[in-house]
């Protein structure tokens, strides 16, 4: 009953759609204030069904209902009640409901919050929102159906791979789709300003702060899908260039430079055809992602069970969306003409240079994820581009990025000069030569990871110098400059934080490349030395779970023969889920992690295979998004996004709700 | 710039989304009909023999074994099937494999890494649709076939010609759409 009940309410979401992706463009049209007027209660409306449903399937999930097939195929009754819960949304058809369900709740919000938006504007993108809806609603009824029953029941459920009990994973798509789903926002404002054929500084008002919350939430999704990849598969890396890790990326690269250039359409009214074309692209990425990701046309680790019958029906919303978006931008775009003019040297210019860089990048990870499936399908040759072709042809483009992206905040809008943003500069890269040749010193003359130190200290100085520069810190007294800092908009501190984080982050990404490791079979007693520390492998023993058994290693490192750390790496079975999973031990410092994994152990000599990696600088990887997502969130509560009532706590609330 | 030009380059961003769209399409078809298979490794078995083995029967099971000399001068096409008791996706495929056997489609087995009173049991619980059953349990053989992993299914024509491979569970889809066709177009 259940589980029609949630069928039905899809059902009566998909009506819903249909009359918010009809009526609101139609009143646009014929200037109807009541059909305009529609469109918020519809979205209302589908909202409160979507979330229906969706309770209903998680009831499903938390009653352990075996006559549902999807619950039968992902859920078990000796899960733990929070991951029978959170596997609701684990599988392919749960994820797509809670795609479904945060567009709605992104509707709700431009509806109820919308209230400073033109009314034409505001049904126009209620209208696109809709059709979104809609689009993906049949998707799901037609081959995604989570309701489906089986008859007789199945004396339990099948899923219980142990790999995705994990609190980590199942917080990774809520975010990701926050991310993914708030591009469809932006792109239902570039379309209703196609529609109306203006794009003006209202316009950047509203679609900027939608890019930032969206931008953060996928910042936070992809680190957080890096982590669990991190501690919970135990190759001891953090990125694999996977395509469909690629997937997540490609939608943040674009969405960075929507970001940056919506600032311009919003202060400047420049860059606008542009902005709308970023704004489609960036909507269109997410939906590639999704594809990719769910027709099986991709090998990878991470990609959903899948069928080519689904890539179909994705594809054909590809074409609908993003097919008839290109369309209306070739016939619509002339009729926006910019009227902020700049010289090359100026913001403008520097978020220009943005683009470009940050475009290519996505150009490069597009064509690098997407060419072998090409290569293998037409010409039936197959080629393997991994993480090489990606570090050669990414570093070309990330240096001028990381170079310009320290002096874009400095150079005042319209015309700059670059000598005053040099002098203004140049003790950060004092700091940045500083850390470059420390760098070398220490790493043994390793030239890569200390360019990427002196990258990182460049990015980091050039913050805190914007910031120092707009307090006039040093140049007046104390107290001037603390008031200073005070009254200064959150949107620049949220800017140079972000930025800072990009650091930090690059850090990480130098730190990694100092990383060591070593593979190792040990009899207990056995050492080997790493990285300044014995590692001692004291005991491999038989340890009981509540739903397995393990192997439990246990390593204790030894500095200057002084116990430092005891490790206890394991190695799990699972026998209802016939399967292994090795439980990575990690020891943190913020500065460097100490990981070991056990491996197999050899039944003849008694030893044991242990991974052990010493991972420099490894936590700020994670933290320096956390700072960028942070940064983002600063940004967003700036004096001119709350003080715009419109959009006064839309995006917050959209985010806390889901 | 000329009104012109910048009126194409404005349509440049639709025509590559729809040049990659029928990309994707072709990709999509591929997978359709077999000529694309995401999963890795497309089979060099195919359109040659199987590999020459020997493998011993599985006891008490009722059938006789299948050895490559099985493979060769057949009346119609067979199907090879790499199966496991302890592999979830086989219990999924496995209604398949019997609607097969029951229509007379000779479907021979390849019991891999299975201890044969597992396998056995199996068979008692959901019925034995193999006409040939070996068992392979140090998993030679099916290197020697290139096997990805079970259950995985290799079409052979009259001839003993290697025509299809599927890794993964045959579903009742896939038996519609894929199976039934190159069955047809191999019977002749």
């Amino acid at each position: 009953m259940i589980a029609e009940l949630g069928h039905f309410a899809l059902a009566f979401a998909l009506v819903l759609a249909l009359a918010q992706g009809a009526l609101p463009l139609l009143g646009a049209q014929l200037r109807d204030a009541r059909l305009m007027a529609a469109a918020a209660p519809l979205a209302a409306g589908q909202c409160l069904a979507i979330a229906a449903a969706f309770a209903c399937l998680i009831w499903s999930y938390a009653l352990n209902d075996t006559t549902v097939l999807n619950v039968v195929q992902n859920s078990h009754s000796a899960k733990p009640m929070l991951f029978k819960v959170t596997g609701s949304w684990g599988n392919h058809e749960g994820s797509m409901i809670l795609w479904v369900l945060i567009l709605s709740l992104c509707g709700l919000a431009v509806a109820s919050f919308g209230r400073g938006l033109p009314s034409s504007l505001k049904a126009r993108v209620l209208g696109v929102l809709g059709l979104i809806g809609l689009g993906f609603l049949l998707f799901i009824l037609r081959t995604s159906n989570p309701f489906e029953r089986v008859w007789p029941p199945a004396p339990d459920g099948q899923g219980l791979n142990p790999v995705l009990q994990d609190i980590g994973l199942a917080m990774h798509p809520p975010l990701l789709y926050l991310g993914y789903v708030g591009y469809a926002v932006t792109f239902a404002f570039a379309i209703a300003a196609l529609i109306e054929g203006r794009v003006d500084a209202a316009w950047g008002r509203w679609v900027r702060p939608w890019s930032l919350a969206a931008w953060a939430f996928l910042t936070c999704g992809i680190a957080l899908g890096s982590w669990w990849a991190y501690y919970e598969l135990g190759w001891g890396g953090y990125w694999f260039w996977d395509p469909v890790e690629n997937a997540s990326l490609l939608p943040w690269l674009v969405g960075t430079a929507l970001l940056h250039s919506a600032i311009v359409v919003e202060k400047r009214e420049a860059l606008k055809t542009w902005t709308v074309l970023l704004a489609i692209i960036a909507f269109g990425m997410s939906l590639l992602g999704t594809f990719l990701v769910r027709s099986g046309v991709l090998n990878s680790v991470h990609a959903f069970a899948n069928d080519p019958e689904r890539g179909l029906f994705i594809l054909g919303l590809l074409l609908f969306y993003l097919g008839g978006a290109f369309l209306l931008f070739a016939w619509r775009a002339q009729a926006m003409a910019p009227t902020g003019l700049f010289a090359p040297v100026s913001r403008e210019g520097a978020i220009v240079l943005n683009n470009l860089l940050v475009c290519s990048l996505s150009a490069v990870v597009l064509v690098g994820t997407l060419w072998p499936m090409f290569a293998d399908a037409m010409f039936g040759t197959k080629v393997s581009v991994g993480p090489p072709f990606f570090n050669m042809a990414a570093f070309p483009l990330v240096v001028p990025l990381l170079l310009a992206m320290a002096a874009g905040p400095l150079m005042p809008w319209k015309r700059a000069q670059l000598w005053p943003v040099v002098q203004r500069l140049w003790w950060a890269a004092v700091i940045a030569f500083i850390a470059l040749f420390l760098a070398l010193l220490l790493s043994g003359q390793r030239v890569m990871p200390a360019v990427g130190f002196a990258f990182a200290a460049w990015i980091i100085g050039a913050a805190v110098a914007d910031i120092a520069d707009r307090i006039a810190l040093f140049r007046t007294r104390l107290a001037t400059s603390w008031a200073r800092a005070r009254g200064l908009p959150r949107a620049a501190w949220g800017a140079a934080i972000a930025h800072a984080g990009v650091g930090i982050v690059a850090a990480g990404i130098a730190g990694m490349g100092l990383a060591q490791e070593k593979l190792v079979a040990m009899s207990p007693g056995d050492s080997t030395e790493m990285a300044g520390f014995t590692w001692r492998l004291d005991s491999v023993a038989d340890v009981t779970g509540p739903n397995f058994t393990a192997r439990r290693a246990t390593i204790t490192l030894l500095r200057d023969g002084e116990v430092a750390h005891v490790m206890q790496p394991s190695r799990r079975w699972f026998p209802l889920a016939r399967q292994n999973t090795s439980e990575v031990a990690i020891r943190t410092n913020l500065i460097y992690d100490l990981y070991a994994v056990v491996g197999d152990e050899d039944p003849t000599t008694g030893r044991a295979v242990v991974r052990l990696h010493y991972n420099l600088l490894a936590p700020w990887l994670w933290l320096g998004a956390a700072v960028m997502a942070l940064g983002g969130a600063l940004s967003l509560a700036d004096r001119r996004v709350r003080v715009s009532a419109p959009s006064r706590k839309a995006l917050p609330q959209g985010a806390a709700t889901t | 710039m000329t009104p012109a030009s910048r009126r194409a380059l404005l349509f440049a961003p639709f025509a590559l989304a729809a040049a990659g769209g029928l990309g994707f399409y072709a990709v999509l078809r591929g997978m359709r009909t077999g000529e694309y298979n995401p999963r890795g490794v497309p089979s060099a078995l195919l359109g040659r023999r199987a590999p020459d083995f020997i493998l011993p029967p599985l006891e008490e099971s009722g059938v006789p074994p299948v050895t490559s000399a099985d493979l060769a001068n057949l009346p119609g096409p067979v199907l090879v099937n790499f199966w496991a008791s302890w592999c979830v996706p086989c219990i999924i495929e496995h209604p398949q494999l019997m609607r097969l056997s029951r229509e007379g489609v000779p479907v021979f087995g390849i019991a891999y890494k299975d201890r044969p009173e597992d396998s056995r049991r199996f068979l008692r619980q959901h019925g034995n649709p193999f006409a040939r059953l070996s068992r392979d349990e140090p998993g030679r053989v099916a290197i020697d076939w290139g096997v990805y992993g079970v259950p995985e299914t290799y079409l052979l024509d009259r001839q003993g010609i290697i025509r299809w491979r599927y890794a993964g569970p045959i579903t009742s889809d896939t038996l519609q759409a894929d199976l039934r066709p190159l069955l047809r177009r191999y019977a002749g």
